[in-house]
């Protein structure tokens, strides 16, 4: 790791208050601040990594608020997934991680086929006997939380039937490359479904290309550089294969990384790629006003959850709430700490269920105070965590990628 | 540090708040002043007075060392402990009381500066006090080293708001002075002393401050300036005019353009500098007063003249201005930060005099601060790589020190001695100054238990 971006960090402290982990413990060592100097000390020979240095940095939820709190120009978080990757890498991938990141997440036909099993548990009623039963508690935590957390499955995954060319409603303005989330396509698939709708009635023609793989985030989270590496190789030459005006997509964690692939391959295809992409709320509201006169009214109270991925990651605050509020009749009021990570950050709420869970809490918590009855946010792994604790604790208030709202309003 | 004494600490605030592994200790060993580190013994962080006193009296008994702490933010290694017990207050960050019939506010010390301000700002009333550091330092640290801020020049700082403190003294006796009585002449008046005694006398557990109601309105003006003698000139002429600003702060060209690097806010990067203005109080009275600054600002040849259109606007350009000083650490990897203070009509002979440090020294500076009450801060960007340059950046800032001095300024204006400036306080007290002081210690703290090695 380059040490000079360790030794940029001042020490101000401006990122503290920014930071959901500190915010919960006050621990230094839960800190941006703290976990950029335990880094700066490992590296200087100060400590030694030990098995409670990891444990520290495992906290970090890479929300990446300390980045946009750091008025230096230090990403913390980024700095802490760069360092945890290294040393994944380091290590070199054991059984579980090759089967996983190399011989599943890459081809979404074995992806797909791999939650059959579950798609057939919720739909035969299993789900709902071995809930009964209370048969999970044999299995470890983690599965149990999983189980939990997985929402009903749709029918069929959208990438299998969607068509690869959506043409445009009335003229065409131009063409867009549909980047479909595996997340989405697999569970979200009518916030997709809805994405692309939108985008067909602004006038661009959507292509989906069937072929397309995962966009790497997972293999980073799982110290799999070289599996990234291979994943924007394949999208970008795949995408390379279109003329196409951007490349779109409804998932913020897939946008924050397909952002970054010209980084991660310095060439010119991939920096292309990379200029070109897009999060749906950025190409619908290039075309505010003429969305808005598309719109039907809606009578809910509504609110924004920021989520990190693209609040942090990619710097887009401005446009969901610009765009929610076109919509006739809606009642929109700002989230307190809207742009606060929800706890779900990857895998994390698995791996670290307490801290998830107190995080979690927190966001319920000004949810309620907010009044809304729907909650509206633009990332999979929000949507995922955030459904799961509004039907735990929050119940009459209902959670919609933004996409949904829109296009429900746009059939009116 | 002796297993006995740790479990013994580890009995009053329990096992999971008292913390002496090494990484721990190792990011307790810094706060935000640069190029200081020493490593703590434990750290621990009590969740209510009782455990402090209890700390107290251990570590009294056993001649072990307390050093208290907010959020480490510190500029003058103040925070710092070598060895010792540091204790965090961020627990104790419970806003007690607000007094709306005594105008008081009562807290503890580990509540945010900004979460006072926000409370206290919903029921229309006002804590003037706000460091640059408010969103994230604590009242308790704020107290302890008599914090400035923005709002210094009309509003006075920390220590013109506090009203009453509960001070847990070295042996773990309670110490109560002053109260929410406007008036008090009974003995010595111990709040000043306590004030700014950066956590070598006392540890406070209870703050009372004095709230006044929140102006009606204010203004929020930038104005740029291709001379930076003319902005300077200006702010004298500002204040010998009888208008007294909120805020009437000056950045300079080098940290203009890192502001705006982060901040994106609009400020110009072809003026040697801006000064930021802002009026508080009744609508009529601030309409006068922008209209009198702006023609000053005029007369003295800014080049454009600018007023926030509305309240989201101007807080776009103070919050940008409160990231002055870590948006400097963008050039480079370190930043020294000072804050040598002068009477304020010496701000122009000032600001020549660290130009001319920065250049003979070959070292590059960026000033801001608040010009109007003589507060400055010169930054120096360096690396603490570069050992032959810090070397050049410590000698230019001595300079800059005795010209303070010889001005009738002070060696810091709100960031305290700690141990970054211990140095040079003799040079301004005298020895009649560090006698008085070191009385004062040793009748607060015989022992020398409370952060030891620091202001003397």
């Amino acid at each position: 790791m380059d040490h000079v971006k360790l030794i940029n960090c001042m020490r101000c402290g401006m990122c503290l208050p920014a930071c959901p982990t500190y915010k919960e413990t006050f621990l230094e060592t839960a800190s941006p601040r703290g976990r950029v100097a335990l880094i700066r000390k490992l590296q200087e020979g100060e400590l030694d990594q030990s098995e409670r240095l990891l444990e520290y940095l495992s906290l970090c939820l890479d929300c990446q608020a300390c980045a946009s709190a750091c008025p230096c120009g230090v990403n913390a978080g980024e700095l802490v997934a760069e360092f945890t990757c290294e040393r994944k890498g380091d290590k070199g991938l054991g059984f579980m991680e090759d089967l996983i990141l190399r011989k599943l997440v890459p081809h979404p036909d074995r992806l797909e086929a791999s939650l059959a099993p579950m798609r057939l548990y919720q739909r035969t009623g299993l789900q709902k006997l071995v809930r009964t039963m209370g048969v999970l508690k044999m299995f470890p935590k983690p599965l149990e939380r999983m189980e939990g957390l997985l929402p009903t499955l749709p029918s069929k995954p959208l990438r299998q039937e969607i068509s690869e060319v959506t043409p445009a409603v009335g003229e065409q303005r131009g063409t867009v490359g549909f980047f479909l989330g595996c997340v989405m396509s697999l569970i979200f698939s009518d916030a997709s479904r809805a994405t692309i709708k939108l985008l067909s009635a602004l006038g661009y023609k959507v292509i989906t290309p069937r072929n397309q793989v995962c966009c790497g985030a997972p293999n980073m989270l799982g110290g799999d550089l070289e599996g990234l590496k291979e994943a924007a190789h394949t999208n970008v030459e795949i995408f390379g294969g279109y003329e196409v005006d951007f490349i779109v997509t409804d998932c913020g964690g897939c946008g924050a990384e397909l952002k970054k692939y010209g980084h991660h391959i310095e060439a010119e295809p991939a920096t292309a790629f990379s200029g070109k992409v897009r999060d749906i709320s950025q190409i619908l509201a290039m075309h505010a006003e003429e969305l808005r006169a598309k719109l039907k009214p809606l009578d809910l109270k509504v609110t924004w959850h920021d989520p990190c991925h693209i609040a942090h990651c990619q710097g887009i605050r401005k446009e969901p709430r610009d765009l929610l509020k076109l919509v006739p009749g809606l009642k929109y009021s700002e989230l307190n700490e809207a742009d606060a990570c929800c706890g779900s950050a990857g895998t994390y709420n698995i791996e670290r269920p307490e801290m998830s869970d107190r995080i979690l809490k927190r966001k319920l918590d000004n949810i309620a105070a907010s009044g809304a009855e729907v909650l509206i946010t633009g990332n999979p792994g929000c949507l995922l965590q955030l459904k799961k604790g509004l039907a735990d604790h929050l119940p009459q208030v209902r959670i919609a990628h933004l996409t949904e709202i829109l296009a429900q309003s746009l059939a009116g | 540090m002796n297993q006995t004494i740790l479990q013994e600490l580890a009995a009053i605030v329990g096992q999971q708040y008292t913390l002496s592994d090494k990484e721990s200790l190792a990011v307790y060993g810094y706060d935000s002043t640069p190029e200081l580190e020493s490593l703590p013994g434990v750290v621990l962080l009590p969740s209510n007075t009782e455990e402090i006193y209890r700390i107290m009296r251990l570590c009294h008994s056993a001649g072990i060392t307390v050093t208290p702490r907010g959020s480490g933010t510190n500029l003058s290694g103040g925070s710092l402990s070598a060895g010792g017990v540091v204790v965090q207050t961020s627990r104790l960050n419970r806003l007690i009381e607000i007094d709306e019939e005594n105008l008081t506010a009562t807290v503890e010390p580990g509540l945010i500066t900004s979460a006072l301000h926000r409370e206290v700002e919903a029921r229309g009333l006002f804590y003037p006090p706000d460091p640059g550091s408010m969103n994230i330092s604590t009242m308790g640290g704020n107290v302890a080293e008599n914090s400035g801020g923005l709002r210094g020049l009309k509003y006075g700082v920390t220590a013109d708001y506090v009203m009453g403190l509960e001070t847990i003294l070295a042996d773990g006796e309670l110490l109560k002075t002053g109260g929410k009585v406007v008036k008090d002449v009974a003995g010595y008046s111990l709040n000043p002393l306590l004030v700014s005694s950066e956590g070598t006398l006392g540890f406070f557990t209870g703050i009372t401050v004095k709230l006044i109601p929140k102006p009606q309105g204010k203004i929020t003006m930038l104005a740029h300036f291709p001379a930076l003698q003319d902005a300077a000139l200006a702010v004298s002429a500002i204040i010998a005019a009888k208008v007294i600003p909120a805020t009437l702060e000056f950045l300079d060209k080098v940290t203009i353009k890192c502001v705006e690097d982060y901040a994106h806010v609009g400020l110009p990067l072809d003026v040697d500098a801006v000064l930021l203005i802002e009026v508080d109080g009744h609508p009529v009275v601030i309409a006068e007063e922008a209209a009198a600054v702006a023609e000053i600002c005029k007369k003295h040849r800014c080049s454009f003249f600018q007023t926030a259109q509305n309240a989201a606007e101007a807080l776009k350009l103070t919050e940008a201005r409160r990231t002055a000083l870590s948006a400097l650490a963008r050039l480079k990897p370190t930043t020294i930060l000072e804050d040598a203070t002068v009477p304020r009509s010496c701000i122009a002979a000032m600001l020549k005099v660290i130009q001319d440090s920065a250049r003979k020294h070959n070292v590059v500076i960026g000033t801001f601060g608040h010009a109007g009450d003589g507060n400055l801060h010169p930054t120096c960007l360096t690396d603490e790589r570069d050992k032959g340059e810090i070397k050049r950046a410590h000698a230019a800032f001595e300079e800059i020190f005795d010209a303070a001095i010889a001005m009738g300024g002070t060696i810091t204006g709100e960031h305290g001695v700690g141990l970054a400036k211990k140095k040079y306080l003799p040079k301004l007290v005298g020895e009649s100054g560090i006698r008085v002081m070191r009385g004062i210690k040793q009748a607060f703290d015989p022992k020398g238990i409370l952060n030891p090695g620091k202001i003397f």
